[in-house]
């Protein structure tokens, strides 16, 4: 659906090649893309013309890195400048020192108060907690019985109350009820989930002043869709002048939406996203990382990430050394292999490094055919590997029948797959040799290789 | 042309990034749309200006960087064929470009067949407000005199079927009901056999809400589509997406998929009432050529209208 910005950049950047710096000039192109693709995003169009000024002040006059790329290097800073933005507060939430903690809900309608304050009670409960849920939302048909359904599911309690009128002075005596019960059960934790309404709703905005006034919550989370649009801005800006929120939950965050909403509210709410939504099971609640979701909203996803932990975990210096031993000619020992294999294991699973493609766009199917590769043959490859002798990995040429069955025992694998590996490794050799060849470096010398790797 | 979209929106230097951003939030569309009018009063000469004014705005109503940017350039086209000079009559040719993006979407529900009831399916993503829909949806039709049977096909959402019957006692309509947990292709089959027994003129089907993505939710609509269309032809006659306006571009996305796993046949824009614009069903039109039914302006049974594209066009500029 997307096309890979990454991709959008380096095209963007072909004019760059051989230039020394980012001028004002050479990156607008790249500027050009990124501000399309945060507002394909839903980043609202004003905070994204602020982060392009921001961006453009950073990258203008930087030297182009050797590291990097040019469109690597943009990016780079695209994504410091948005984390910058939406910080690196934990989900954390904050508790009274007087028990009970009270936690109150607010957002527009439909944004996922209900399920979000039952995910809030088990995520809780799980972590020792004794919350009490109340639910305020006299007005919408079937509320109250939805938050009780949610409860009893996942075994919180829950104060229940009666209803009588559906008005403002109900919502206010349920509440009040409601934390006497806290204090009378031993509850540590008061959720109070309240009725969707639109931030220009006088009356119900004045409404939920009031909540504030009775319950002096020390958490007034704004829960709000990532699959907001432009006016994002506008509901949170209203709701935070009116309630001062102290943090911001994202929910629908299972579905394809890139959320550019996350960076709107957090601008102009300056309070942290503290969890994200991402099922419609009670568990599916998760501690936000602005990392994770720069690059989503970016539609490219954590390629980032991917370089620098290469970068990290691969040996650069051993690599090198074991380069051109190779390409001298005979070098190329088994434990040259080995040393590699465990290089790829340092860099985590493969599953998880795949996970960190987007999984939009040309990458999508990497993702599925990640889950078939089997990590445990680079384990038995190390095996066999290991249960050869000194001499026999710098000599492979000596490993004959009986050693090869000596091997195969030892390692718990069979004559076959050593046979396998070591045929793999003559082909390895071979290749290594014809490269340090110079008629090989010569058809070599107009291709680029994979950086990192 | 996007580069310079915003140039004209905010020259002067404000303390911190957050107090400008705060400030540029405060503004109220009215004050956009004032902000245009001014810069007619001084130079009734278009300029760039005007021009990425306008560009903020639709951008601003969540009608996307595609559709405003193809839109515009149609504009600037006429504009220049035309010799326009004039910001009002660049203004008012601008809103028949949207106007007749939005008219051309027509796909129609089918025909039912006499002596059958007519069966609308309404679906969407978790939160949009089908339920309420649906209740509003009766009411329209009992106002008109006719029989009514609600289906409470959500047997997933906690509450949702009680949420429902709410609506039934509000409307005077009955609801055809299962157990929380069961089967909702039965519950439907169950109700499309009361309805053509009893004859009633229509059938609404509240369907739990699912995120477009989930291929095996979006394959139970299939499933449900099947089941009607065995008891009733060609039903469901319609199938009703309904939209929360506040949806910013993965709208476009949603309508994609539910088009193609549901057979959509019209939108339901809810949250009118709100500041959000809706402009995403402008894409969606452009794109897919489904039209908007009914717009949801409030939370009461009457709050439900029949779309009025022009009303809504103007309304992105107000």
């Amino acid at each position: 659906m997307f096309e890979n910005l990454q991709e959008k950049l380096q095209r963007a950047f072909k004019t760059l090649r051989g230039q020394a710096t980012l001028t004002e000039e050479n990156i607008q192109e790249a500027l050009r893309e990124i501000r399309l693709a945060l507002l394909e995003a839903d980043v609202n169009f004003k905070v994204v013309k602020q982060l392009i000024d921001q961006i453009q002040a950073k990258a203008v006059g930087q030297e182009v890195l050797t590291a990097l790329s040019p469109g690597e290097q943009v990016i780079k800073i695209v994504r410091d400048e948005m984390v910058a933005v939406l910080g690196k507060d934990t989900a954390k939430l904050k508790f009274a020192s007087q028990p009970p903690t009270v936690v109150l809900m607010a957002g527009l309608q439909g944004s996922g108060k209900t399920t979000t304050s039952g995910k809030l009670a088990s995520w809780l409960k799980n972590g020792g907690h004794r919350p009490l849920l109340v639910s305020v939302d006299v007005y919408r048909p079937a509320a109250r019985q939805q938050l009780k359904v949610v409860a009893d599911a996942i075994k919180a309690n829950i104060y229940e109350g009666e209803v009588t009128e559906a008005n403002t002075a109900t919502v206010e005596r349920l509440v009040k009820e409601a934390r006497r019960e806290a204090v009378n059960s031993g509850s540590d934790v008061l959720i109070v989930d309240t009725a969707g309404r639109l931030h220009i709703d006088d009356q119900l905005m004045e409404e939920m002043q009031s909540l504030k006034r009775l319950l002096n919550p020390s958490e007034i989370l704004f829960v709000a869709d990532a699959m907001t649009g432009q006016d994002a801005v506008r509901s949170a800006d209203e709701f935070h002048k009116k309630l001062t929120l102290t943090g911001v939950v994202l929910t629908k965050m299972d579905g394809d939406a890139r959320g550019g909403a996350a960076l709107s509210i957090r601008q102009v709410t300056g309070q942290p996203i503290k969890f994200i939504g991402v099922g419609e099971k009670y568990d599916a609640i998760e501690p936000f990382h602005p990392d994770r979701i720069v690059s989503r909203i970016l539609g490219m996803g954590d390629i980032l990430s991917l370089i620098e932990k290469a970068e990290q975990k691969i040996d650069r210096k051993k690599a090198e050394e074991m380069a051109s031993r190779a390409l001298a000619g005979d070098g190329f020992s088994l434990e040259d292999f080995r040393d590699q294999l465990r290089q790829v294991k340092k860099m985590g699973s493969i599953q998880s490094l795949m996970g960190m493609l987007p999984s939009i766009g040309p990458f999508s199917g990497l993702q599925k055919a990640a889950d078939k590769v089997d990590e445990k043959q680079i384990n038995r490859v190390e095996a066999i590997i290991n249960s050869m002798t000194a001499h026999e990995r710098n000599h492979h040429e000596v490993i004959n029948g009986s050693r090869r069955k000596r091997i195969a025992r030892g390692s718990g694998t069979t004559v076959q797959e050593v046979n396998n590996l070591l045929r793999q490794y003559a082909q390895m050799r071979k290749m290594f040799k014809d490269m340090g060849k110079p008629s090989f470096a010569r058809r070599l010398a107009g291709m680029k290789m994979p950086r990192g790797f | 042309m996007i580069q310079t979209l915003f140039g004209s929106l905010e020259e002067q230097q404000k303390p911190s990034f957050l107090d400008r951003m705060k400030e540029a939030v405060s503004r109220t569309r009215e004050n956009l749309a004032e902000r245009i009018e001014d810069a007619v009063s001084f130079n009734k000469e278009i300029d760039r200006n005007t021009l990425d004014d306008l560009e903020a705005t639709l951008i601003g109503a969540d009608l996307g960087t595609t559709t405003t940017h193809e839109v515009l350039e149609k504009l600037r086209e006429k504009a220049d064929r035309k010799q326009i000079k004039d910001v009002d009559e660049l203004k008012r040719l601008l809103k028949e470009e949207l106007l007749a993006i939005l008219t051309a979407a027509n796909s129609q529900p089918v025909q039912k067949v006499d002596g059958t009831p007519e069966v609308i399916l309404v679906v969407g993503v978790n939160g949009t407000g089908k339920t309420t829909t649906i209740g509003k949806l009766a009411q329209v039709f009992r106002s008109q005199g006719k029989n009514v049977l609600m289906c409470a096909a959500d047997t997933f959402r906690a509450a949702a079927i009680e949420q429902l019957e709410i609506w039934g006692q509000r409307t005077g309509t009955e609801v055809i009901k299962t157990k929380a947990g069961g089967d909702p292709a039965a519950v439907l089959f169950d109700a499309l056999q009361a309805a053509t027994a009893r004859k009633t003129d229509y059938v609404v089907v509240d369907t739990a809400g699912r995120l477009h993505t989930k291929t095996n939710l979006m394959a139970e609509l299939e499933k449900m589509r099947r089941t009607a269309q065995r008891i009733v032809p060609g039903a469901p006659h319609e199938t009703l997406l309904v939209m929360d306006a506040t949806t910013g571009q993965n709208g476009l996305q949603q309508a994609r998929l539910f088009t193609e796993a549901a057979g959509v046949t019209g939108i339901v824009l809810t949250k009118l009432d709100g500041t959000a614009k809706g402009g995403v069903v402008v894409a969606i039109s452009r794109e897919l050529g489904v039209p908007v039914r009914y717009v949801g302006v409030g939370e009461k049974a009457g709050d439900l209208l029949p779309f009025d594209p022009k009303e809504f066009v103007d309304s992105l500029f107000a």
